[in-house]
């Protein structure tokens, strides 16, 4: 097995180094009856790297990539352009094999990318601190209610209408433990009025913007009616892209900001791994989840990086502690971090501005097609269609003929009667002129 | 030779100012980096795109107005920093990596090649199931996988890592005792036990209730029976233990589990020392998370992205989360609603978006094929090996707590052999980074005084581990000859000495600030 360098030799010395008769006698805790042969096992014996390429080639070949045709698949998830230094750097051993950096003086390649990131997330929300990463989107935002409930004392959680339902059920599994969550009606292309459900019980409500299907939301008067009433605004941001032509949340007034990084640095990957960026108020910080990366100086001077306020964490807490988390997502977020390097300030407003353009023009170009109508009068990169026909059906057809359409409303709130028509269509800066046109061939066909 | 020397040759000579401070701050090929943020400069880009002017009219009125503060740079200097910063970092690539309970192996590059395969690494998880047919197809093999291994009758794949797979465990037994009508809010939790134990229960809102050790590592298994009752939702144990030690005990206590009405979660992130030899579901196991960024060598990418499926018995598999991958006549689907729940489902809610770390499924899969089911069990059986070789050639010269007897895959020492040399076992450790060696796991598991915990896992050569050991060896009898300078200070030669943790706590900088400029508004 080329991935073991002991040979059959080197274990017969080692065992009798050990002084041990044979590998068994070191299982010799193990109980004899629960020591199962290799037939027990209905798997297959090693292979070499051809045979291994060769099967899972087979499997990818099975799927549409999205680079694969016209695409324009969103809701959470969504195809970027990763420049190629992005992916060669992360493949480095020094940051593809480290392990978390608990040893800062051999680790600061990674203390110092965390530190950079947390400045990069800080800036983009508009907000005081941000955290070394949490797992994704959803579970930010679950931790992030978690959070809320504890720093208010309060038990109700208001989630939009708007927020991605994925999302919600994910904080409902979490949060409804503890404490109650409540979930506004859906409002495809307009915003509630979640302010009024406001009430002294409430610790946090949850907006997403853009919401789920792409309508830009107005979290100020939100935040003002929370904060009126002693609650927390917790903004939720999917497509992070957004935040280079939209004001952040940070400058509307939100307390705690759960992001979906996915969109810079990382691949799509059927949705995972992907990077959870968290921020909040500095005054929060000692209710904040997941590693932190401070500055500090060594004993010769220099300046330096190490994890810090730990006392917050499971291995020092434990059962105290302000989350589980131990794994974080730090080769996703070294992606995002380089990606969003090579950016920059004018790289980022570019790329947010052309993705805007894409999609109004798609907005445009779609909505003068018979049976379809334009849901959300504000978008980002990624409105929602009314079709005449139910969406779900009208994807698979649009699949039959090679274009991946969008992600039909239904498939992400099957019970809401009103998102059977809904499409849902995300248009990034992958898309050329070329797949526009496909699109709106196809859809024509599917829709007459 | 090249052309720059020709004809002028340099002599080894030595002079006594190798501690010269130098201009730049770099030393030789010890290059510093600044912050991203002090390199940059307004108007530059490492991605060219066309200026795209766009109207308001779509925005709502919340065009951003304030600029980010984001700094400019090129490509080339993009990638020079993060080069710079990469070789400040020590990896499993570059030297042993010996820390116990992370498990740092060899991470073949087969598994990063196959996860890039654009059917796996640019597929949307929301495209229709007609597109993702073999992405379906590859989660199924892994389940397979994952529950032939265990031995268990079903896994719930979406979980983010192992913390996350507690999580799914316990919200599982907490919906299974529900659904039987009970109140149960205890969990027992060994005080070996990792810190998310504790905290995972405590998350899920029970009551945490610690069971002692014995004296020979291994869990109380008679306090823990008197701690079991009608308050007892599961007790949560790591088999192998986390002083690498195999609870010999453990079928007799799932039992006495059982009979209580409990249930039995096992923290599965010691897995690879039992992997092909002895399945889970054959010692009583009811939830077990599967970490595969240890077992099955998904990369630890400097904290994450990890994975943690957890394998469900028969008495759980019912509450699994959704959403749930089902094969019918005309291929594979996901169910993410309750209204299409196959009968007998009742998923207690989402981990998650989506499915789960599509990514490192790949990657996994990749190294169990590679594998084979052989190659599983001869990776478990030369990971308990080795940590067994450096039990015994290390166990006259540190103190091993419990090295009477075989362990499994991590050997532990505990620090009575440096009583009375005033060097901790903190000290002990960083003079292994002078040395070119990561440092074990130090100080855990809690229930031993100065802990040393060693996984040198399957992917070191016998010449490795006899380095090592030396190395180790040396110290110590450095150490028992109060030769304190190798200890005091150290590391000496890494690319910071120690960092003041005291004070980065007390007042906490936890991202740059533009210096000269006034706060953003």
């Amino acid at each position: 097995m080329r991935y073991l360098p002991l040979t059959a030799n080197d274990r017969r010395a080692m065992l009798a180094k050990i002084g041990a008769p044979d590998i068994d006698a070191l299982f010799r805790d193990v109980p004899k009856e629960a020591v199962v042969p290799l037939s027990a096992f209905d798997l297959s014996e090693t292979k070499g790297e051809m045979e291994v390429e060769r099967i899972l080639a087979k499997l990818a070949s099975r799927n549409m990539a999205a680079g694969a045709g016209p695409f324009f698949c969103g809701a959470g998830a969504y195809k970027h352009h990763v420049p190629s230094a992005v992916d060669h750097l992360i493949q480095r051993s020094e940051f593809l094999t480290s392990y978390t950096p608990y040893q800062p003086e051999i680790s600061q390649g990674t203390l110092q990318v965390l530190f950079e990131f947390q400045t990069q997330v800080a800036l983009l929300t508009g907000m005081e601190v941000a955290n070394a990463s949490l797992y994704d989107g959803s579970t930010g935002t679950a931790e992030a209610v978690l959070m809320a409930q504890r720093l208010t004392r309060r038990s109700k959680a208001i989630l939009s209408g708007g927020l991605h339902p994925h999302y919600a059920e994910t904080v409902e599994t979490v949060a409804g433990l503890s404490g109650q969550v409540h979930r506004s009606p859906v409002t495809p292309g307009k915003a509630e009025d979640i302010a009024a459900l406001i009430d002294a019980d409430t610790a946090c409500v949850v907006v997403q913007s853009p919401d789920v299907f792409g309508l830009i939301r107005d979290l100020k008067p939100i935040a003002e009616a929370a904060h009126a009433k002693g609650a927390l605004l917790i903004a939720v941001v999917t497509e992070v892209v957004s935040l280079g032509l939209l004001e952040s949340p940070g400058a509307q007034g939100a307390d705690i900001v759960a992001c979906e990084g996915q969109s810079i640095g990382n691949g799509l990957n059927f949705g995972g791994p992907y990077v959870g960026l968290f921020a909040a108020r500095e005054k929060f910080l000692r209710q904040m989840p997941g590693r932190l990366c401070g500055e500090t100086v060594d004993a010769a001077g220099k300046r330096g990086f190490v994890l810090t306020l730990s006392t917050r964490e499971q291995h020092i807490r434990r059962e105290k502690a302000t989350s589980n988390i131990c794994t974080n997502s730090g080769l996703c977020a070294l992606a995002f971090s380089i990606h969003l390097s090579l950016l920059g300030e004018e790289g980022l407003t570019r790329l947010a501005r052309i993705n805007h353009a894409k999609a109004a023009a798609l907005a445009e170009r779609l909505s003068k097609l018979k049976g379809v109508e334009l849901v959300t009068p504000s978008f980002f990169n990624e409105f929602t269609l009314k079709l005449s026909k139910p969406a779900a059906g009208v994807v698979d057809a649009l699949a039959a003929k090679h274009v991946l359409g969008g992600v039909p409303a239904s498939r992400l709130m099957p019970h809401e009667a009103s998102a059977r028509d809904l499409l849902i269509v995300a248009a990034t800066e992958t898309n050329i002129d070329e797949d526009f046109a496909s699109f709106e061939q196809a859809l024509g066909e599917v829709l007459a | 030779m090249s052309m720059n020397n020709q004809g002028r040759p340099s002599q080894a000579t030595m002079t006594q100012d190798n501690e010269l401070p130098t201009i730049s701050g770099d030393r030789g090929l010890d290059l510093e980096a600044r912050l991203i943020f002090e390199l940059g400069r307004d108007g530059v880009t490492g991605v060219d795109f066309p200026d795209v002017k766009v109207d308001d009219s779509r925005l709502h009125g919340l065009r951003r107005k304030a600029a980010i503060g984001l700094p400019g740079l090129s490509e080339p200097e993009v990638i020079r920093h993060y080069v710079r910063l990469s070789r400040q970092n020590y990896a499993i690539d570059a030297g042993l990596y010996p820390l116990g309970s992370c498990t740092m192996k060899h991470n073949p590059r087969l598994n990063e090649k196959m996860a890039r395969l654009p059917g796996f690494g640019d597929l949307h998880p929301l495209a229709p199931s007609v597109a993702t047919q073999g992405a379906l197809a590859l989660i199924q093999e892994l389940m397979r996988w994952l529950t032939t291994l265990t031995g268990m009758p079903a896994v719930a794949m979406s979980p983010k890592a192992g913390a996350h797979g507690e999580l799914c465990g316990l919200l599982a037994i907490r919906a299974a005792v529900q659904a039987r009508g009970e109140h149960r809010n205890r969990i027992l939790v060994p005080e070996s036990a990792h810190g998310t134990n504790p905290a995972t229960a405590a998350f899920a809102g029970f009551v945490v209730d610690e069971v002692p050790a014995k004296p020979d590592g291994r869990v109380d298994a008679d306090a823990l029976k008197a701690k079991l009752g009608p308050d007892v939702a599961a007790i949560m144990l790591t088999n192998p233990n986390t002083c690498g030690l195999f609870e010999g005990e453990i079928i007799g206590i799932a039992k006495a589990v059982h009979e209580a009405g409990a249930y039995f979660y096992c923290d599965g992130a010691n897995f690879n020392a039992i992997a092909g030899r002895v399945r889970p579901g054959d010692l009583g196991i009811d939830a077990m998370h599967i970490n595969l960024h240890k077992t099955f060598s998904t990369p630890h990418g400097g904290g994450g992205p990890g994975a943690g499926p957890v394998v469900l018995s028969e008495r759980l598999k019912d509450f699994a989360p959704l959403p749930l991958l089902v094969a019918d006549g005309e291929g594979f689907k996901l169910i993410e609603d309750r209204a299409e729940l196959p009968a007998g489902a009742k998923p207690f809610g989402r981990m998650c978006a989506f499915h789960g770390q599509m990514g490192m499924f790949v990657r996994a899969l990749s190294y169990m094929l590679s594998h084979g089911r052989d190659g599983v069990r001869q990776a478990s059986e030369d990971a308990v090996l080795s940590a067994n070789y450096i039990l015994a050639s290390l166990k006259d010269i540190m103190s091993a707590p419990f090295g009477d007897g075989p362990c499994m895959h991590e050997a532990l020492f505990d620090d009575t052999f440096l009583e009375g040399t005033e060097i901790t076992t903190l000290d002990f450790a960083k003079a292994m980074i002078d040395e070119g060696y990561h440092p074990m796991t130090m100080y855990f598991p809690l229930v031993v005084h100065g802990a040393m915990l060693i996984e040198p896992t399957e992917s070191e050569s016998k010449e490795s581990l006899d380095r090592f050991a030396a190395v180790l060896r040396g110290l110590a009898e450095d150490a028992k000859a109060g030769r304190k300078e190798r200890f005091e200070g150290a590391p000496h030669y890494a690319p910071r000495r120690r960092l003041d943790e005291t004070a980065a706590a007390r007042k906490p900088i936890l991202r740059w600030k533009p210096s000269a400029l006034p706060e953003a508004a």
